[in-house]
């Protein structure tokens, strides 16, 4: 007579355990994460409260700051024409204007970093021109652009791409420089040609500095994004930040700090996001 | 005189940095019969890394030729395939892409897709790496490491297989254990095999002839050695062997006595 198959039959129990289980480790995660924040920001913002709600004080507290911005914080998206926009549309303006910068910064940084790095002639001959222009303060920089693009719009960018692009530049120099020997023999010896030692060897191994520069790239960028803007004008978070400041609105200055500070905090941790994803397994084992 | 598959000329090596001159080799010659497994032993610093790395092609020799199978060695290539002493994995390669890397770089027209896709599973396994396709090489042993590492190098199909300290990097027993696996391989595919050890059980164990390098600077050739000893060899029977014993004695003897290495004040 042939045996009967072992069937198991799951039980409410078997899902319990496992169930628990997750959430006691959301519990520790929330516990051990969240709340040292959450208590210093508290203790900061009640700092703020008490220091600002004096009669004299020169800056709103954080109460008055919600009462006056409060039309600014719930509806970010208004859209009243003109430069009159809401705080979404701002920082949307601003990042726009950061992202064509970037980019270009990136491509052209990168290809300059992998030729210095690989050709002697050409740091000896690039380096000392990148070192002297790279103390130029991002500002400094933007009368220059205005005068040869007469375009605020291209200038901004023209901001973006000069300030971003020394960090990639040195950084990925300096990864391209750092390809262990062993790995550069090893193409030797299999006879990889130029652009496929580039992709398959120079790229992966150099990519942690690569995204290092990356990195501190977007940050300045996003520094000097909001400045240049003061400066331009147009929808975009600077020129909020000068226009409230025109019109005494302390509060909408305030709020805009926090804004761009948290846009910026975001900005940073995409990169690192992205540059772990795709070095993930680069260390040497 | 019939020429050897590989023949090293009077070959001379001299590193040159700024004034200083150190003169590493000094007239090299050797020639290497087709499936011959030679090792190479010496003192440290004698050179014997420069020798392989010559005969790689990855140095040029200050002077003298190096000659394989009829041709002039200049530069590095798939036909003298190096098993490096830190394995040089790639990190960010599974063990499978590893070994693809130089298959599909080298096979590209000679072989269709699925042809190299065979290919390099079957250098795989017989490394006995199959089980670890997928894995990245800090997922993986150093013993397996080095084992991808000569898979690598046996799927360029190279005339002569180089292997600069393959061992060195492990412990014991995976060395015992590779060691076999390097002896199993080469009584298969009868490669051409130079070896650089410092291990002199190693040496007399797996090769057919033992060249001792005399020490730095202007390192040549001190003495060779033929091992007269039967394949397959096994190193548990060999360990009583007389003649086994007898020519580790002549080698030990060699790189003990009449090399002594000076210490370095």
């Amino acid at each position: 007579m042939p045996a009967e198959p072992l069937v198991i039959k799951p039980r409410v129990a078997d899902f319990k355990k496992p169930l628990v289980g997750i959430l006691k480790k959301w519990k520790t995660f929330l516990i051990s994460r969240f709340l040292p924040p959450l208590i210093v920001m508290t203790i900061l913002v009640g700092v703020w409260e008490l220091t600002c709600s004096r009669p004299d004080a020169s800056l709103p507290s954080a109460s008055a700051m919600l009462e006056q911005s409060w039309e600014l914080i719930v509806n970010p998206f208004y859209d009243n024409g003109g430069n009159d926009v809401g705080m979404a549309w701002q920082i949307l303006a601003s990042l726009e204007r950061v992202a064509y910068g970037y980019l270009i910064a990136v491509v052209v940084g990168v290809s300059l970093g992998v030729l210095i790095g690989q050709s002697t002639w050409a740091l000896r001959g690039l380096d000392p021109v990148f070192q002297v222009l790279r103390t130029v303060p991002p500002l400094a920089w933007l009368p220059l652009s205005l005068a040869g693009f007469q375009d605020s719009h291209p200038s901004a960018i023209f901001v973006i791409f000069i300030t971003a692009i020394w960090p990639i530049i040195i950084n990925t120099s300096v990864g391209v420089r750092n390809i262990p020997e062993d790995y550069r023999n090893v193409a030797r010896v299999i006879r990889l040609n130029g652009l496929e030692y580039f992709r398959q060897v120079m790229l992966p191994s150099a990519a942690p500095y690569i995204f290092s520069g990356l990195r501190i790239g977007v940050g300045l960028s996003w520094l000097a994004i909001v400045a240049a803007e003061m400066l331009i004008g147009g929808v975009g978070i600077g020129f909020f930040i000068w226009d409230a400041w025109n019109s005494s609105l302390i509060s909408d200055i305030i709020l805009a700090l926090i804004y761009v500070g948290v846009v910026g905090f975001i900005l940073d941790r995409m990169v690192a996001f992205i540059g772990n994803r795709v070095t993930r397994g680069t260390s040497a084992g | 005189m019939a020429a050897s598959y590989l023949q090293i000329e009077q070959v001379s090596m001299d590193f040159t940095r700024g004034d200083l001159t150190s003169h590493v080799l000094q007239n090299i010659n050797l020639k290497i019969d087709k499936g011959e497994y030679i090792s190479i032993i010496g003192h440290s610093g004698c050179g014997k890394s420069t020798v392989l790395n010559i005969v790689a092609g990855l140095l040029r020799a200050t002077s003298g030729v190096v000659i394989l199978d009829g041709k002039e060695v200049n530069d590095p290539g798939p036909d003298r395939s190096l098993v490096f002493q830190n394995h040089s994995l790639l990190p960010w390669l599974t063990v499978y892409e590893n070994v693809a890397l130089a298959v599909n770089k080298i096979f590209k027209h000679s072989k269709s897709a699925a042809e190299r896709h065979e290919w390099t599973l079957r250098n795989l396994e017989m490394v006995n790496m199959t089980h670890a396709l997928n894995k990245r090489p800090a997922e993986i042993s150093g013993g397996m490491k080095q084992r991808v590492g000569i898979a690598r190098a046996l799927s360029m199909e190279p005339k002569v297989l180089l292997l600069d300290e393959p061992f060195g990097a492990l412990d014991a027993l995976t060395r015992a254990h590779l060691q076999d696996e390097v002896m199993r391989i080469q009584s298969e595919l009868k490669n051409t095999v130079m070896m650089i050890t410092h291990d002199v059980d190693e040496a007399v164990l797996l090769s057919d002839r033992i060249v001792m390098m005399t020490n730095g600077p202007s390192a040549t050739i001190g003495e060779i050695l033929k091992i007269d000893l039967p394949r397959p060899r096994d190193r548990i029977t060999l360990a009583d062997d007389p003649t086994y014993n007898h020519y580790r004695h002549q080698v030990l003897s060699f790189l003990y006595e009449k090399q002594r290495k000076v210490d370095v004040a």
